[in-house]
């Protein structure tokens, strides 16, 4: 004991101490958190009586956070519509993006922090299911993007069906009066598939009649592909096209030509 | 005579026997240049002239300006197999596949964006300072010619790579000659060779885009560079310069080295920004396919504004006599501009009109000694910065969080109203500035010091100018407005009628100065306390 205690107050001032100690509280934080979130991860798994808590847990949390808009019964009133048979994806994609519950009733909810975590989000989402049936949401297996989608015809798809309002490169657009088309950059596949299965606010849904599972799996690849593209030819200038290349060359470009001229001209004197 | 002389000397004589060169050479590297920054504005659009047709043509060595339709075999992953023109393709294969190729493609269209950039602050420039009076009407009339014709030829190199962005861009173009009356439809079809998009807008716009506009260009530069020769440069106002001279330095040695190290300048800026910023990715847009369209689909700046005058237009069509008018293009996409560049091209000879004053002018005005002028100036630059603001106004409502439609409602009133409101408090401005001038010239700059006099009373020292500032400032000439009675004095009424009213009214409005210092002024400065 005393030995460690001499030890600790020989090295006590030695010059790695301090970022000794900073390196471990931040690696006992680290494994600490790791291990939290591990053991709190949601089961896939659902027995019947697990879905029957889950559910009754979801009408708890609809009473507290949704219920004041869209009513004790989800039969919606003025200010927010009914959700009897938007059915389970369209929660997942409302809550867990952060769009629901609003921030405030502006032209349209925006993408956010979510104000519920995932099992919440999942207990909701069985709530509003069970009221009348209603797109599912997506599971792992079908989603799986990565193995049956075409990035080349998802580039032609998303370009007939989705450009027009989302942008040639995903970065969103405007809409009337202030709606608009968000970027579909960083969201995470599972909401873009249930974005197009469901329909939010302004966006048409797209039924597997008009666009096949495998589709919709393709137009994902293409977005995850964009998305993890290098910048090819440099900085890529927000993707917005030539509004910012036009500032761009003004700015930068004739900018530094004018500050050049005139150290040129100064010079002489 | 060593033997680097001899060598000189002897390939000189071998011209100069042959040519006659030595006469004109030596009158030629002698010739005196004024000396200013904004003199250079005209260099970076000549230089970057220069870097577009060398990017230019490197690009024509793999560009393949034809529609046919090919299915994608290169080394962009996400396009493999899908069907698009041979153009795209082309494109595509300069862009990854061609050595160099995505750095000239970004380096010709940031040239380009340079090009048409300096030559409106070029433009800015000789409209503020009135280079373009006697004897420059001609260059100035180049000038407008020049960038017209820069519009066009930009928009046809935008709409060349066949992308989706550059076919959208066409498919605006091809409504607005439709749009013409009774001859839009005919003259569309003449055009695109049938119905849009057909197959073959991408080789005649290629023709025009390499050889008929940047041949028509180069003759206009060459014009416009040989009057300046001719007519010799225009320099600002000081001691010792006048309108029968000009100061500065020789051809040679002193602009030959700078005109020639600020080429290099003008190379270096636009190749580090074809390196380090990209411009028109056209392979995250895809091939042109008319059933596809992009949100946020953009001309490039210098059609900005016209995009915006387009967005800004209510919905008004009329059927007349079996023909479809649709006002909501024809007015801005060809009435408004039309008004615009015309007027712009005779505004020398609006101005003369106005003042009466029909003499050559070499020296150069400060903006604030016209600022009738200036006033205009900076009115058709609220009005094209208006319209430029509305051709992003998508932009502008995503990323500010705004609504589309405010912002066209406010472009909309603000194309009428903020130009004259501009007109007005430039006016002012210069009006204000001048008074502060004769301030100056009479009682010296203020100096801030204060001191206090042996009685009690503080004053503040006033400095008086320099000679050659007090020059400057007083230099000027103030032309009085005309004078066009309505009636002479047998009671004859003036036969120029209407026109003469508005001509007096012009030519007063156009001659509201402060009257600048006088030499009177400065002896009854002296006479008095002070």
């Amino acid at each position: 004991m005393t030995k460690a205690i001499g030890f600790l107050s020989r090295y006590r001032r030695h010059r790695f101490a301090g970022p000794f100690l900073l390196f471990s509280a931040l690696f006992i934080a680290g494994v600490g958190f790791t291990v939290a979130q591990a053991a709190t991860e949601v089961k896939q798994e659902l027995t019947s009586v697990d879905r029957a808590t889950l559910i009754a847990e979801g009408k708890e949390i609809f009473a507290r956070g949704c219920s004041s808009c869209h009513g004790l019964n989800a039969e919606g009133a003025g200010a927010a519509p009914s959700l009897i048979g938007v059915g389970a994806a369209s929660v997942d994609f409302q809550v867990a993006t952060g769009r629901m519950p609003m921030a405030d009733m502006s032209q349209q909810a925006m993408r956010k922090e979510p104000v519920y975590d995932e099992r919440e989000t999942a207990a909701l989402a069985a709530y509003v299911a069970s009221l009348a049936p209603g797109p599912a949401a997506v599971t792992n297996e079908e989603l799986a993007w990565e193995r049956d989608g075409n990035t080349a015809e998802g580039g032609e798809l998303f370009r007939t069906n989705c450009a027009m309002c989302h942008n040639l490169a995903g970065q969103g657009g405007a809409l009337t009066q202030g709606k608009y088309a968000p970027t579909v950059m960083g969201v995470e596949p599972r909401h873009i598939y249930e974005a197009m299965v469901t329909g939010p606010q302004a966006m048409p849904v797209f039924a597997n009649t008009v666009l096949t599972h495998e589709e919709k799996l393709s137009i994902i690849k293409w977005i995850k592909f964009v998305e993890s593209e290098p910048s090819q030819g440099g900085a890529a200038l927000g993707r917005v096209g030539p509004v910012t290349e036009g500032a761009v060359a003004f700015l930068l470009g004739l900018g530094i030509l004018i500050g050049i001229a005139v150290w040129l001209t100064t010079k002489a004197r | 005579m060593s033997a680097r002389e001899r060598v000189a000397g002897g390939t000189a004589n071998f011209l100069d026997e042959r040519t006659g060169a030595a006469k004109w050479m030596k009158k030629t590297l002698t010739k005196v240049f004024p000396d200013h920054w904004s003199f250079m504005l005209g260099e970076i659009v000549m230089y970057s002239f220069v870097i577009l047709l060398l990017s230019g043509t490197f690009l024509t060595f793999w560009f393949d300006p034809s529609m046919r339709e090919v299915e994608y075999e290169g080394s962009y992953e996400p396009l493999n197999g899908v069907k698009m023109s041979a153009a795209y393709a082309s494109a595509l294969h300069i862009s990854f596949d061609v050595r160099g190729g995505l750095l000239m493609r970004q380096i010709h269209h940031w040239a380009a964006l340079i090009f048409m950039a300096a030559m409106v602050v070029h433009m800015m420039r000789v409209f503020f300072t009135g280079a373009f009076r006697k004897p420059r009407e001609l260059n100035w009339i180049i000038g407008v010619a020049l960038l017209t014709l820069g519009i066009v030829e930009g928009f046809l190199g935008y709409s060349l790579p066949d992308d989706l962005l550059s076919g959208t861009g066409i498919r605006i173009a091809e409504a607005i000659i439709q749009a013409i009356p009774v001859v839009g439809s005919y003259l569309s079809y003449f055009i695109f060779g049938g119905a849009f998009p057909g197959e073959l807008f991408i080789q005649r716009i290629y023709a025009v885009h390499i050889l008929l506009i940047p041949g028509i260009m180069l003759a206009l530069i060459t014009a416009h560079l040989m009057l300046v020769w001719y007519q010799k440069h225009t320099q600002y106002p000081g001691p010792g310069r006048t309108e029968k001279n000009v100061v500065g330095y020789p051809l040679m040695p002193v602009y030959m080295a700078k005109a020639g190290g600020f080429f290099f300048i003008v190379f270096g800026v636009t190749a580090f920004l074809g390196a380090v910023a990209q411009i028109n990715p056209i392979w995250i847009f895809g091939p042109y396919n008319p059933g596809q369209i992009g949100a946020g689909s953009q001309p490039d700046w210098y059609m900005g504004w016209l995009d915006g005058l387009v967005r800004a237009a209510p919905p008004i069509e009329t059927h007349a006599f079996g023909i479809t008018i649709s006002w909501n293009i024809l007015i801005p996409g060809l009435i408004i501009p039309g008004i615009i560049f015309t007027l712009m091209a005779f505004y020398p000879f609006i101005e003369q009109w106005m003042t009466g004053d029909k003499r050559e002018h070499h020296l150069l005005d400060r903006p604030r000694n016209n600022p009738n002028r200036t006033a205009i100036g900076a009115m058709s630059l609220t009005f094209a910065l208006v319209a430029l603001i509305n051709g992003g106004n998508d932009l502008l409502a995503t990323h500010f969080d705004l609504s589309i439609n405010q912002i066209m409602w406010f472009s909309r009133i603000g194309l009428i109203v903020l130009p004259p409101i501009a007109f007005v408090i430039t006016k002012r401005i210069c009006l204000s500035l001048q008074r502060a001038d004769r301030e100056k010239v009479l009682h010296g700059r203020e100096t801030g010091r204060l001191v206090m006099l042996p009685h009690g009373e503080f004053i503040e020292v006033h400095e008086p100018l320099s000679p050659e500032k007090a020059y400057l400032l007083s230099s000027h000439e103030q032309l009085p407005a005309l004078e066009i009675g309505e009636a002479d004095e047998n009671g004859v009424a003036n036969p120029q009628g209407i026109k003469g009213k508005v001509r007096a009214r012009m030519s007063r409005a156009s001659q509201e100065q402060i009257s600048k210092p006088t030499s009177q002024d400065m002896l009854e400065l002296e006479d008095g306390h002070h």
